[in-house]
């Protein structure tokens, strides 16, 4: 009953915020009606009892990236106009994408509902309800899919390296602050205390 | 950077004596006073709320020159006169913005017969900006409230004008 | 007390759901209270370090400060500058206590004593801590001026980068307490490090220097001292909090003493043993457990005020050096030597 209540509220939200994301016209508004559906994505995760997904969901999406998202989105400066300009003349594509996903869905869902090989009904995560799915996705994860996984790993880390060495620049004319130097420089390094004789200037 | 200053900054070495040291600041005797309820003494010569003071028969002293009105570099000091029925001159008005003074204490310098002070008073907080603009009525009445502190003041500081 | 509802003739979903609402309520009120002794207590030990007296006029040793002050903010105009966007400016203060609120449902208070016992505790504390910057981000760019988007920029930046060396120290705890529920990282502490007698992987010597980074990065991530750089008051007025008055203010400041007493409770779950006592001796566990926790709990905030009244606030950039070149590399470091550790002596044994 209030499991019920539950996924067709979390439903609901994630269905009307993603067509606010897209349909709002301020860029802030869009990210923050994507965060609350991302939220909502991931209480359907706690329903179908895959909370180390949905823990996933939130503090990856909804606590990084999103907050990146909001980051540039608050910063930029955006010319609507501009942005509209093109809508008639990509509208087509854009129309007829968005027709073949839908018809995508349709046949996935509702054909593999009709040869009977998912049950909308039943949570399909936890095979074994005592194991809790953390210790399950690790024991596939580091078993099963050991190499697929390193490998998506060892992929993140080249993207990871290449980014910064694409975008890093060594500036010659910056004098940055050394910090370290900053630190360790101590009274005695600064200061010397010296004993002026009257009448005279102090040679320094 | 030596051996010895990393040990130091990785085992926070100088955060823990900062720390130390104010545990003992902790424990020492307070230095400031217990404030509603204790005061410091206050110089006589300190410039606090406003007052109008009296002759001793209970005549007030302003005769409304407009000196400190005139001298008044914020601006906050309002006068109108008239002569009285005994002929004599005296104020009608007499308004003092006291969000606008800034305490100089101008308009008790220019005062020739000592009759706008300022006191030792400095607890006058209000709830509302409009109480904060004194009228001569409030003026005169904080000057009988005050007059023997304001008269031993200027007394004490006879000796050095 | 589902079964004791369940026993009234209710249903079960009924019953169960009476029942969280009645647990939310016994830990909420409780909290909103400590709330406002912890801002006594703090400016009461910040005053006595500066050698000043602090509140000590309303009530019984001004204890009663904070309810006057909570009075006199409730009784304010609620002013929303004319240029803001309303609904976020008005949500955001909504959204920081929440957030502040909602993670103290996997604190254990006591063996067996919270609202939730979920698999995934610590991640959910992560994750409901990762929600706290959004409250910051949007009062500063709602409020639409420039100190507060400032502040917001900054909190988010601060938050982000904290949060990293954060995630690497909770797995360290947690690759040597192996299960993310909080209570199991609590009990996995008993009597097992230094000698068996003491409670808590902070006595443990490979787990100390990251139960250190971790107080250092919560004090950032509640912007507290010497990291407040969010409401650095000589650079950005009240910070994010500039445009606020009254309740939404209220809230903010709630939310943001929440977090700090949020804080203490995780330091003493994680590396300081909870509600177990310091040492593994059997006179000691006659002491109420949560008597413990709040004592912990207490000594922890006690060094968050110890450390505002000593060190200065942090510039921005010696805040992301430390962040992200000594916060990030040590805490990584830790995970391998944790990690291999673990290998080391556990390899062969079943989790």
């Amino acid at each position: 009953m209030i499991q019920a209540i539950a996924f067709y509220l979390f439903a609901a939200v994630v269905l009307i915020s993603a067509a606010m994301t897209i349909s709002a016209r301020n860029p802030v508004h869009s990210v923050l009606w994507l965060i609350l559906a991302f939220f909502n994505a991931a209480g359907l995760m706690v329903l179908v009892g895959a909370e180390f997904i949905a823990m996933l969901l939130v503090i990856v999406y909804v606590g990084a990236v999103a907050v990146l998202f909001l980051f540039v989105v608050m910063m930029l400066d955006i010319d609507f106009a501009e942005l509209r300009a093109g809508f008639v003349k990509y509208f087509w594509i854009g129309f007829a994408l968005a027709l073949g996903l839908v018809a995508e869905i349709v046949f996935y869902a509702f054909g593999s509902v009709w040869t009977g090989s998912l049950q909308l009904a039943k949570p399909i995560a936890p095979v074994d309800p005592s194991v809790p799915n953390i210790q399950a996705i690790g024991e596939l994860l580091y078993t099963r899919y050991l190499f697929v996984f390193e490998g998506a790993g060892l992929v993140l880390l080249v993207a990871m390296i290449g980014a910064i060495v694409l975008t890093h620049r060594q500036r010659k004319d910056a004098r940055p602050q050394k910090i370290s130097r900053q630190i360790n420089r101590r009274a005695k390094d600064a200061i010397r205390n010296v004993d002026a004789p009257v009448g005279q200037g102090v040679e320094l | 950077m030596s051996v010895a200053q990393t040990i130091r900054s990785f085992t926070l070495w100088e955060f823990i004596g900062a720390h130390l040291k104010t545990l003992s600041y902790f424990f020492k005797a307070k230095a400031t006073i217990n404030y509603p309820y204790e005061h410091n003494p206050v110089s006589p010569r300190f410039r606090g709320e406003h007052a109008l003071r009296r002759y001793p028969n209970g005549e007030e002293r302003c005769i409304a020159c407009k000196l400190c009105e005139a001298i008044c570099p914020a601006l906050a000091i309002t006068i109108e006169a008239e002569p009285r029925d005994d002929g004599s001159r005296r104020t009608t008005r007499y308004d003092i913005d006291m969000t606008k003074c800034i305490y100089c204490g101008l308009c008790q310098e220019a005062c020739p017969v000592d009759a706008i002070v300022e006191g030792p008073n400095f607890e006058f907080s209000t709830e509302t900006r409009e109480e904060l603009i004194y009228q001569k009525d409030k003026l005169l009445e904080n000057g009988d409230r005050w007059e023997r502190a304001i008269a031993a003041n200027l007394a004490a500081d006879a000796p050095y004008r | 007390m589902t079964a004791w509802f369940e026993s009234l003739g209710m249903m079960h979903g009924w019953a169960w759901f009476l029942a969280t609402i009645i647990g939310i309520l016994v830990i909420a009120l409780p909290l909103m209270l400590a709330v406002a002794m912890i801002i006594y207590a703090d400016r009461k030990i910040w005053a006595a370090m500066a050698l000043r007296r602090g509140p000590n006029v309303v009530g019984p040793l001004g204890l009663l400060q904070s309810f006057a002050d909570g009075l006199k903010v409730f009784l304010q105009e609620t002013i929303i500058p004319s240029s803001s966007n309303k609904v976020l400016f008005l949500m955001a203060p909504i959204i920081t206590f929440t957030v502040a609120l909602i993670v103290w449902a996997v604190i254990p208070f006591q063996a067996g004593v919270l609202l939730a016992n979920i698999n995934v505790g610590l991640l959910y504390v992560l994750a409901a801590s990762s929600l706290g910057v959004y409250g910051i981000i949007l009062a500063g760019w709602a409020s639409n001026s420039k100190y507060p988007f400032y502040s917001a920029i900054r909190a988010a930046a601060q938050m982000v980068s904290y949060e990293v060396s954060i995630g690497f120290v909770l797995i360290s705890v947690v690759l040597w307490a192996g299960t993310f529920n909080l209570t199991g990282i609590v009990e996995a502490q008993r009597g097992v490090y230094g000698f068996g007698i003491f409670n808590g992987f902070g006595f443990n010597l490979l787990l100390f220097p990251m139960s250190v980074v971790f107080f250092i990065s919560s004090l950032a991530e509640t912007q507290r001292a010497p990291f407040d750089l969010t409401e650095a008051e000589s650079e950005l007025v009240a910070g994010y909090q500039t445009e606020y008055s009254s309740m939404s203010f209220a809230l903010f400041w709630l939310g943001e003493y929440a977090n700090v007493i949020l804080m203490c409770a995780l330091n003493a779950v994680l590396f300081w043993g909870g509600y177990l006592p310091p040492f593994d001796w059997a006179p000691l566990y006659a002491v109420p457990g949560i008597i413990w926790m709040l004592a912990k709990m207490s000594f922890f905030f006690f060094l968050f005020s110890w450390v505002k009244a000593t060190v200065p606030r942090y510039r921005y950039d010696q805040l992301m050096r430390l962040g992200w070149k000594i916060f990030l590399p040590l805490s990584l470091i830790f995970v391998v030597l944790v990690s291999g550790f673990l290998m080391f002596t556990r390899f062969g044994v079943p989790a």
